[in-house]
């Protein structure tokens, strides 16, 4: 603030040429600024608005509701979740419920167990020194992260077949453990971070009050964790909530999540855009609204993740 | 690197001081603990035992299917946990942080590659009456010959490449979120907003709808622009050019993200030198600011290029490979081998090639990074 003002009054001094090229650059960044606001914001307005159209209203672009078309609450009505459908029942609606609660679980189970595990390895890294055979410390991070590089094609064939030996084929449990995988990386990574910039001299202080190593961890350092914890949660659950490619393979009608439903329907030939869009609207939705009020965290979880 | 310092402030006879009780666990423990170890090591082989004589039916009793192995893998490695603390005391509590991680990961990553490695070398098409058959070399010979394998690992040079591409947008979006603008924290929400949203979301409401031919929105400016056909997925390049439009979309917030906090972390004062110095804002950009961010840039490329390497979803959804194979990426390609032809054998030989490659790409990416982020600083 102080910097601007500085500025401003020092260019005052000076001759117009300046002030007009000054006001040139203002006008350039905020153009640019709108252009991107547009890219990013019209898909998802599309998407919603398309979730009130009818067929004529899609077929001629209408754009701007109340304006150009009168909405309507076909798309929402298709999945059972307008108004006049919604007490009522529906066998769609029942679906995608269905799938939508296998998407919770799943993302919601596989980023807490990573959360779990991986605070307290991460923990452990960041406080202890470990041999085990020829690793050291950094050989055993290194092991963790080099998870990260594994693409999901190269476990899903041996998991399909795995799991149906196992029986956790199309099981939530199944894909909460493969999730956890996915996450696990990034949940040490961060984690990591968050505990060597809690200073040792807390641990040293809670043992000399008398508390073992597990009692300083949980009552001590934990809670000062919580915020890089936060983090991590949500940037894990962001990944989860949006997988694909092993849902599609290792789920079939139980534990089918939401991405997978989006994506059988969008196969489907002849389906109507205003319930692919109610659909689409819905499957967003939760995450725009973490993108929005939650920020933040997903920012700090980035950040501390891979500003290192 | 801050790992290294932290440790070495770590006192390794901190314990000796406080806490002299806890230090060894008592003789009876010891025994107790190896004893557990050594039951729960027993048990978990006889089940394995149990099973696998079920399975290859020289045994009528036994499990329907493997899930108990799963449960006596879980009780071996609590029982594991247990008699580390009861042999080793406070070690054994110490490495109680580390031992589920690890547990894990080995369950569910290393099994389950060394088991790929073996069905790689099978032919083994699960639709064909006949089960597994061994075929050793095989299915990478077979691979040698398959062009659309090779045409497949031809575009991802494409996507890894556009990463370049990526990256100079989302510096661009980072250095305008960086200027001084009002409503900074509007503009970051709303640029972050993509990455959030699902890509298979996304191939429908971009892929599908907006770019639909005859009234998708983008199709509509096009014509309006003066492209009078625009079809955005029926010329090879084209097609290509789309899908990686599509994961640019998604994927800038995440490089853009990290750029800003690099750039909000470098010091007021060497962009101030530079405007003493005189000079412009394009100079201190090329001489200041981008080689400042350099390690920043690297490490976000690289992440970047790794994710890139897993694309599937959005190819998947919107052209499935098409047209003939322009847009496929590997992992969309062996879904499909998978998906279309249920050739599990050959599909894990092609996945299992292919992360090799990426190892070792990686390797010589990150010896070429230290190299250069090391000349930097």
């Amino acid at each position: 603030m102080t910097r601007s003002t500085l500025a401003l009054s020092s260019i005052r001094r000076r001759s117009a040429a300046p002030r007009a090229k000054r006001t040139l650059s203002r006008v350039l960044i905020y153009a640019a600024l709108l252009f991107w606001t547009i890219i990013c914001l019209f898909p998802i307005y599309w998407t919603v608005t398309t979730s009130f159209k009818s067929a004529v209203d899609v077929t001629q672009a209408h754009l701007v509701p109340w304006v150009d078309f009168q909405p309507d609450w076909k798309g929402w009505r298709s999945l059972g979740l307008s108004p006049d459908t919604l007490f009522g029942t529906s066998t769609a609606r029942s679906e995608f419920m269905n799938r939508f609660v296998n998407s919770i679980i799943t993302s919601v189970g596989a980023s807490l167990l990573a959360l779990i595990l991986g605070s307290l390895a991460a923990y452990g890294l960041s406080r202890f020194r470990y041999k085990f055979a020829w690793m050291r410390n950094d050989d055993i991070l290194f092991f963790f992260m080099s998870q990260l590089i594994v693409p999901p094609v190269v476990l899903a064939l041996p998991f399909l077949v795995l799991y149906k030996a196992l029986a956790l084929l199309d099981t939530r449990l199944g894909l909460v453990l493969l999730y956890t995988l996915t996450v696990l990386p990034i949940v040490i990574w961060i984690m990591r971070d968050q505990f060597n910039a809690i200073p040792i001299e807390l641990d040293e202080a809670a043992f000399v009050d008398g508390l073992s190593t597990w009692g300083a961890f949980l009552r001590i350092i934990l809670p000062l964790a919580v915020p890089g914890m936060m983090a991590a949660f949500i940037l894990s659950l962001v990944l989860c909530w949006n997988e694909y490619f092993l849902a599609a393979l290792l789920t079939s009608t139980d534990a089918k999540t939401l991405p997978v439903m989006v994506a059988s329907q969008t196969g489907s030939q002849g389906i109507n855009w205003w319930s692919m869009a109610a659909l689409s609207t819905a499957a967003i939705a939760p995450l725009v609204l973490v993108g929005i009020f939650l920020e933040r965290y997903i920012v700090s979880g980035l950040t501390t993740g891979a500003g290192k | 690197m801050r790992l290294i310092s932290m440790q070495n402030s770590v006192p390794v006879s901190d314990d000796l001081h406080y806490r002299p009780v806890a230090k060894r666990a008592r003789g009876s423990g010891k025994i107790a603990g190896r004893a557990l170890v050594l039951l729960a090591s027993l048990g978990f082989m006889l089940v394995l035992l149990i099973q696998i004589l079920h399975t290859t039916g020289a045994m009528t009793a036994g499990f329907s299917d493997w899930r108990p192995i799963l449960i006596a893998y879980l009780v071996w490695a609590i029982a594991f946990g247990v008699g580390q603390v009861l042999t080793r005391g406070e070690h054994g509590q110490r490495a109680l942080f580390l031992l589920p991680a690890v547990f894990f990961t080995v369950a569910v990553v290393i099994f389950p590659t060394i088991f790929g490695i073996y069905i790689a070398s099978l032919d083994w098409n699960l639709s064909s009456i006949e089960g597994p058959r061994f075929s050793g070399f095989d299915n990478v010979r077979g691979m040698l010959n398959d062009t659309y394998y090779w045409n497949a690992l031809g575009n991802m040079v494409f996507y890894t490449a556009a990463v370049l591409g990526e990256y100079a947008i989302a510096f661009g979006l980072a250095l305008l979120l960086s200027a001084e603008i009002r409503a900074r924290k509007f503009f970051r929400v709303v640029f972050l907003l993509p990455m959030m949203l699902s890509p298979v979301a996304v191939s429908w409401m971009i892929g599908k709808s907006l770019m639909e031919y005859r009234f998708g929105p983008a199709a509509t400016l096009a014509r309006y622009l003066g492209w009078d056909n625009p079809a955005f997925f029926a010329s090879p390049w084209m097609a290509r050019f789309s899908i990686q439009a599509m994961d640019a979309w998604v994927s800038i917030p995440f490089i853009m993200i990290i750029l800003l906090a690099g750039l909000q972390a470098m010091p007021k004062e060497v962009q101030e030198a530079a405007k003493v110095d005189g000079a412009n804002g394009w100079q201190s950009f090329w001489h200041v600011t981008f080689p400042i961010m350099l390690p920043v840039s690297i490490t976000v490329l690289i992440i970047r290029i790794i994710f890139k390497l897993k694309l599937a979803d959005l190819v998947i959804n919107v052209t499935a490979g098409g047209p003939g194979g322009a847009t496929d990426t590997v992992s969309s390609f062996i879904y499909r081998v998978y998906r279309d032809r249920s050739n599990v054998g050959y599909g894990t030989a092609l996945a299992m090639v292919y992360l090799l490659m990426i190892i070792v790409l990686l390797t010589v990416l990150l010896r070429l990074s230290k190299r250069w982020t090391q000349k930097v600083v």
